[in-house]
Parts: C-alpha cells; structure tokens; sequence
C-alpha cells in the first residue's frame, strides 16, 4: 500500500465509521448473546460427553498408544507422513516453523490494498488450501489408531527351531503389539507407517544390541524403553532380533 | 374603587431570599431511589476526579462501529470469553490440584472428578472449554485472513493475534500433562520429544521442559507453574494489548461495504 492508498482506506473508514452504531450497546448486545451460546455449548459439551480420567500415569507400562489432544492431530500425521530420519526434524519443527514464520509475517509480505476474499485469489485459496490440509490431516489422524496385536505368520527358521524360541518369538510379539510400538512403526502388515521405520526386517539391518541400544536410547519423538521390566524388554528384543 | 397597582415586595437580603434549587435537585421526585441515584453519582464522580477514568469509558464504550459488522465480528469476543471461562473454572480445579507426580496429582484429580460437589462438571468444562476455546480461535483468525482484516493499520494487532494462538497451543499442551493419567503421561512425552528434535534450540527447549535429561518429579510442577502463572498471565497481557488497538483502530469494516456519499456531501464536492 502506497501513501496514497493508505489515506484513501483511512478516509472512506472514517466515513463508515460515522455511518455506524456505537459499540454500546449495539455491539455488546451481539457480543454478550454469542458469550451465552459459548457457555451454552460449553456447558452442553461437560454435562454430555464427562471428563473420563484413565488410569494412572506408570512409565514402566506397556499398554499404552500416545494420543494428543484431537487439534495436535494435524502436526502428528505430518509426522507420520514423512518417513526419512533425516527428514523427521523438518517435519517436526521446520515445517511447523516456517507456517508460523509465514503466520507472523503475514501482514508484511502481503501488502496489497484489496481486502475482499474474491479479488484476492492466491491469498484466499492458500487460506481454503491450508484449512483443507489441516482438516484431512487431523481427519487421517483421528482414524490412525494403532493395532494392540500383531497377525502375522511365524518365520519359517523359527517354526523349525521350535520349542523356547518359538515361545520366545511368540511372547515378544505380545509385548510389542501392546507397547504401541504400531502408533508408529510398521510390522509385516500391522500398524502405522511412520513417523517410525518399518520393522518387518529390523533383524537383518541391526544386531541384537543395536535393537537393545536403541530401545534403551531411541531417536526422538520415540520413548525410551529402558523403565521396561527386563523380561519383557528381553522378549521385544528377542522378537524384533527375528524379524529377517 | 379602582385598583391601585401593587407595589413591588422590599428586596430581601440574600440570606433570607430562597434559594434556587440545585441542578442535581431538579423537580423531581425526591425520595429513596433519587437518594440512592445520587449516591451513585456522587461516588463515581469520587473516583473519577481522582482517576479520569470515564474518559477512556467513554472512548471505549461509545465508539462507533462500522456500518456493516456481521455476527462474524463476535467471534473474538467469544474466543476472550472463553478464556475467561477457562480461567474461572481453572481457578477453582486449582484450589484442589497438587502437582505431586508421585502421589498427589492423579489422586487429586480422581478427588475431584469422583468426590467434589459439581467436580466432574467444572472439570469437563475446562477440558471442553479448550477445545471450544482453540476452535473460536482459528474461526476468529480465519475471518480475518479472509476479510483482509490485517492490512493497514492493524498489521501489529495480527502479529499480536498470532502470538496469542501460540500461546493458547502451549496452554493446551501443558494442561495435557495435569491429570497425570497414561494418556496424558505418553503423550508429553512424545510432545516433548518432539519439542526435542528441533533445530538450535530443541534439546535446550525440552531439557528445560522436563527440569533435566529425565522426565522426573520437577516436569509436573513445571508444567504446572507454566500453565497456570506464566502463560496466562501473558495471554491476560496480550488479550489487554489487542484489545486496546481494536478500540484504538476501530473494528475493521466487512470488505465489501461501500461507502455511501451523502447528498450533502456530494453537494460539497461540486
């Protein structure tokens, strides 16, 4: 906006101004009945859908599946959607940054004198772009919830060794499929795609103590496992050791 | 007899004359309502000699708004409102909470939800309250992306928006952690986590969020203190600044409105 411009938008808005109704009490009236209806739905939302208290926080669980509150839903499945480590950082905080860059900058980059949606359309279709994007993000992310067991057929060298370490292999299964290790990692058929690796040969990249180290030591967002009761952090590395 | 014209009354001395009735008097009915109307005006021209303060009330009550403004202009005051809902239902969940995550702030919330009079109720209405609070939010910034509501003069008052939609996120992610349930326990730790990986200042960010390389006693009353003393505290700030340059600037017109010329003014032109 030149100089001009600017005097112009300041002239014609005074002169609406003078053409309007004071704040009180015309705008106070709409305000305060859009208050009521906030409370009214507020109120609506506590006495019907409760405030449910799971059980008590325990680091050394392994039942559990991650969950952020719904509207961090979005910045979970971009996340998941771009799979490379190297990547993980930029999707994590580069690209969350830079939207907040761009927020902040808004009114600086985009200059222009013209203010209705319709004669300005790169800006309002990012707007509707970026919404839509938004909403199928969360959308993807209220539905990818992560399996509690693994269906998957027994390696074939593991079926022919039989006895302790089949019964090894089958009680790791377990203790994976409930450690929500699928929120995030793929196994044969199960889970989800990211933001973790595919573990369905995790075996033939890593030793057994590359898999204990990294469960102890994990890249980020990943937990650490290391509060895990031994056996049952012995039977996912025994599991995971066999995936070939 | 013819009548003689009557001879003006002795001027009195002004002690003994009546006097006119004050202003504030008038005629009217005088009874306890008009006592107590003066008693009310009798205080708040008190406070005001000492204060000024009707000034700014009036500057601030009797402008005009522009012609036009549509109930899409309430969404901000509603987003305000639900603040202030979450902040008087987050004051009373307060006088119950203890950041104890050892044994105390699981507890205390089951006290509350399961035990306190009307406890489930106020807490259901902070944890909806967020989400209806972050909704108005996005709905309060997507009129202004598409009405052009941030364009001159009011570039500062989006920048300030902006800051408040951050702080009301960092609001919802450290009052995820409060209840200390699995759920909330798991995922801040992948929120943090997350926090972690990020460029320059990540690990410094998440270190500081958990008071250490672990996530120990001092996360939970951490994440107390940010959630209920620093951030609302700027977000009370920031509500106050963004308010004061919407009353400051005036609301802005709906982009569509045209300006009607006056014939008068028409005339003037000529």
């Amino acid at each position: 906006m030149n100089q001009r411009e600017k005097e112009e938008y300041l002239r014609e808005y005074a002169i609406l101004k003078t053409q309007g109704k004071p704040f009180w009490p015309y705008a106070v009236a709409k305000d305060s009945a859009m208050a009521c209806v906030v409370m009214a739905v507020i109120i609506a939302m506590s006495l019907v859908l409760g405030a449910e208290l799971g059980p008590k926080a325990n680091p050394t669980t392994t039942t559990y599946v991650p969950r952020p509150e719904w509207y961090f839903f979005f910045l979970f499945e971009v996340l998941r959607v771009i799979k490379p480590p190297s990547l993980v950082p930029l999707a994590t905080i580069g690209v969350p940054t830079l939207c907040m860059i761009l927020l902040f900058l808004l009114p600086f980059y985009d200059r222009g004198p013209e203010r209705r949606p319709e004669r300005r359309p790169i800006a309002t279709a990012t707007g509707i772009a970026v919404i839509a994007a938004m909403a199928f993000l969360t959308y993807q992310g209220a539905n990818a919830g992560s399996p509690t067991t693994i269906e998957m057929s027994t390696p074939s060298t593991v079926t022919h060794t039989g006895g302790s370490s089949l019964a090894e292999y089958e009680a790791g299964k377990k203790v994976v499929a409930q450690s929500g290790c699928l929120a995030c990692h793929k196994i044969g058929e199960n889970g989800n795609s990211g933001p973790g690796p595919d573990l369905s040969h995790v075996g033939a990249r890593l030793y057994r103590q590359a898999i204990a180290r990294t469960l102890v030591n994990p890249t980020a967002p990943m937990p650490s496992f290391k509060n895990l009761p031994p056996q049952k952090f012995t039977a996912i590395v025994n599991f995971l050791s066999q995936l070939k | 007899m013819p009548k003689l014209p009557k001879l003006p009354a002795p001027p009195l001395p002004a002690a003994l004359q009546e006097a006119p009735p004050r202003p504030s008097e008038g005629k009217g009915p005088s009874g306890p309502l008009e006592d107590a109307k003066q008693a009310g005006i009798t205080v708040v021209d008190w406070v005001d000699e000492r204060t000024s303060l009707s000034g700014a009330t009036r500057w601030l009550l009797f402008r005009k708004v522009p012609k036009g403004t549509n109930w899409f202009y309430t969404l901000g005051s509603a987003t305000m409102f639900a603040f202030l809902s979450q902040a008087v239902t987050g004051v009373f969940l307060a006088m119950y909470y203890r950041p104890d995550p050892a044994g105390g702030a699981y507890e205390s919330i089951r006290y509350v939800t399961n035990d306190v009079f009307l406890g489930q109720f106020v807490r259901g209405m902070h944890k909806w309250g967020s989400s209806v609070m972050v909704i108005l939010v996005f709905l309060h910034m997507g009129r202004t992306f598409f009405f052009g509501a941030y364009k001159y003069p009011r570039e500062l008052n989006w920048v300030i928006g902006v800051v408040l939609l951050i702080l009301t996120m960092v609001m919802s992610f450290t009052g995820y952690l409060l209840p200390f349930d699995q759920r909330a326990y798991w995922a801040t730790i992948v929120g943090v986590n997350i926090n972690g990986t990020g460029p320059l200042i990540g690990p410094y960010l998440s270190d500081f969020l958990r008071g250490g390389s672990e996530f120990g006693a001092t996360t939970l009353s951490r994440f107390y203190a940010i959630h209920m003393l620093l951030v609302p505290g700027l977000l009370a700030a920031l509500i106050g600044a963004h308010l004061y340059l919407v009353a400051k600037l005036g609301t802005s017109a709906p982009p569509w409105q045209k300006v009607e010329k006056r014939s008068e003014l028409r005339e003037a032109e000529v």
